[in-house]
Formats: structure tokens, sequence, C-alpha cells
């Protein structure tokens, strides 16, 4: 599988989200973000965590706009895998590519710890490496993680089971709880959380490695 | 031309920042502030004759997230 990773300036997580993927077979590119074209041959496009753009006007509006961004929504038009972790997740909803926004944190503060997560539904390439219901841990790092979505919206999403995870307790008042979602086709996943700080067992956890695998086997395997 | 655009969330929207003023204010001996919404005016310098569907469209694409936000336009 051929992954690219979109470095805008302030992303920070670039670098680790590569590992993962690298670590999970896949051939990684890094794409800086004043490239106006993504590879054609890219199979899955993912937007690291960070400060894109100092997080100015709101966090991911900026990189939202960006001409490689464009060409990241075309590659999601066309069917191709995209995933969003924390201020990638932020860029995608501003974006559009995927429902909702994500505002200051309830409590105001950034919050930076493992948090409990429940795996929503597996009925997705991303997530077929998991049991329905399996609680994971996984570290968040975010000032801006509160998930907001309508009513009307929140119900299409638990009617479609496009709520990938929620949070077992809930640290910055997300509605539903919903700590990451994916997309109509789903073939695009954003989340707060970062899978990505745990792959090894130095990060003192590997309940992300399983997202990683999952995704490069099925696009092996397809 | 000089255009002033008023973001703010939407009425039902949560605005924590907001809440926190208003905790603040009543910390400092104010006391009847019943709501506090807090918001961003950005001042807009355009070259003369800009048309209003202009602003309206900076507006939807980059100055507000109308998912949570609405903006109101004024020409100064």
């Amino acid at each position: 599988m051929k992954a690219g990773v979109i470095v805008f300036p302030g992303s920070n997580c670039d670098r680790d989200l590569a590992v993962a993927f690298e670590r999970a077979g896949a051939q990684v590119s890094m794409i800086w973000h004043k490239e106006t074209e993504l590879p054609s041959d890219l199979d899955m496009v993912a937007v690291p965590g960070g400060f894109s753009f100092g997080d100015y006007l709101r966090c991911g509006a900026i990189a939202a706009q960006s001409p490689i961004t464009r060409s990241l929504i075309r590659h999601t038009e066309r069917g191709g895998y995209a995933l969003g972790v924390c201020n990638g997740f932020q860029v995608l909803t501003e974006t559009g590519i995927l429902p909702g926004a994500l505002m200051r944190n309830a409590n105001l503060k950034f919050i930076c710890k493992p948090v409990g997560l429940k795996v929503e539904t597996t009925d997705c390439d991303f997530l077929a490496g998991y049991s329905k219901g399996q609680e994971l841990i996984v570290p968040v790092a975010h000032h801006d993680g509160n998930y907001q979505v309508t009513d009307e919206k929140l119900t299409q999403l638990r009617d479609e089971g496009r709520i990938a995870f929620t949070y077992t307790d809930n640290p910055n008042g997300s509605t539903g709880d919903i700590a990451g979602v994916i997309s109509k086709n789903r073939r695009v996943l954003g989340m707060m959380p970062h899978p990505e700080r745990c792959v090894d067992d130095v990060h003192g956890g590997t309940d992300g490695a399983a997202m990683f695998r999952s995704l490069v086997d099925s696009v092996v395997s397809a | 031309m000089k255009v002033r655009v008023d973001v703010m969330l939407k009425t039902g929207v949560l605005d924590p920042q907001g809440e926190a003023v208003r905790h603040a204010l009543g910390n400092l001996g104010f006391s009847g502030v019943e709501g506090v919404r807090q918001g961003k005016v950005i001042e807009l310098d355009l070259a003369d004759g800009t048309s209003e569907e202009d602003v309206i469209k900076m507006c939807e694409k980059l100055l507000a997230n109308t998912v949570i936000e609405n903006y109101r336009i004024e020409v100064l």
C-alpha cells in the first residue's frame, strides 16, 4: 500500500504517523503542503496532528484552503482512503469531507492524557482489526476536540453506523461522546485521539497498531 | 472600503469561553451577568467596488465555520 502524509507548517505528528504506517507495511511518502497535486498512485492520505498555520482563525481552517487539500478532496471523491488525526480531523471537518466541527474543550483546558475509547463499528477498513464494543486506551492531546454536530446529523451518523469511536469518559464535551467518525463511503476516518502514539511498547500501549495493520492488509489484499 | 465581519457561535451552541468570562465577571463582583457570548471581529480592507456577494463568499468559505458559527457583514 502506498500512503502519503501531508505536512503543513505547524504539523508535528507527521513523522509519527509515517512510522506507524511503515511498520504496518506501507510505503510512505511525505507531501509538503505547497505541492498542488498528490502523487497519483497513493491509496491512502493521512493528515497529521499538530497546529497547522498556528491554529489561526480556527484550528484547521487555513490548511483546509491549501492547494494540496483540494487535491485531497478529489482523492476522497475518487474513493481514496484518508485518515485525519487530531488537527488532521479538524482539517477534514473544515473541508466538509467529514461532518461536524471541533470547538474549544468544554472545560477550556488543553487535555493531554490517555483516554478510554469504545469501538462503535468495525464495518470500516480502518477498524476491521478490532471487535465491536472493544475498549482501547489511546492518548489525546488537544485544546479543541469538542465535537459538535446538529441533532439531525447525530441521528444520521448513528443510523448509518458512522461513529467510529466514543469516549468511555467524555473529556471534552463532545456531542454523543464522539471521538471519531467515518465518511459515508466508510473510507475516510477522522479522530481526535492519536492512534500513532500507541503502536510500540515504548509508547506504553499498542492499541493503535491494529488500525494501521488492518488498513494496510485490506488494501494489499484488495 | 472597509468591511467589518462579526462571527458569533450560533444560538444553542455552548460557548465555553463565554461561560468562563461570565464566571470571571461574577467573581469580580458584577452581579446579574446572565450570559456572555464571545465572538470574533474581522476587519477587511477591500478594493472599492468589491461586491457584497464576494464578501459573503469569503465568510462562507473561510471566515466563519457555518456548522457552528453565524456571521454578520457591515460596510463601514
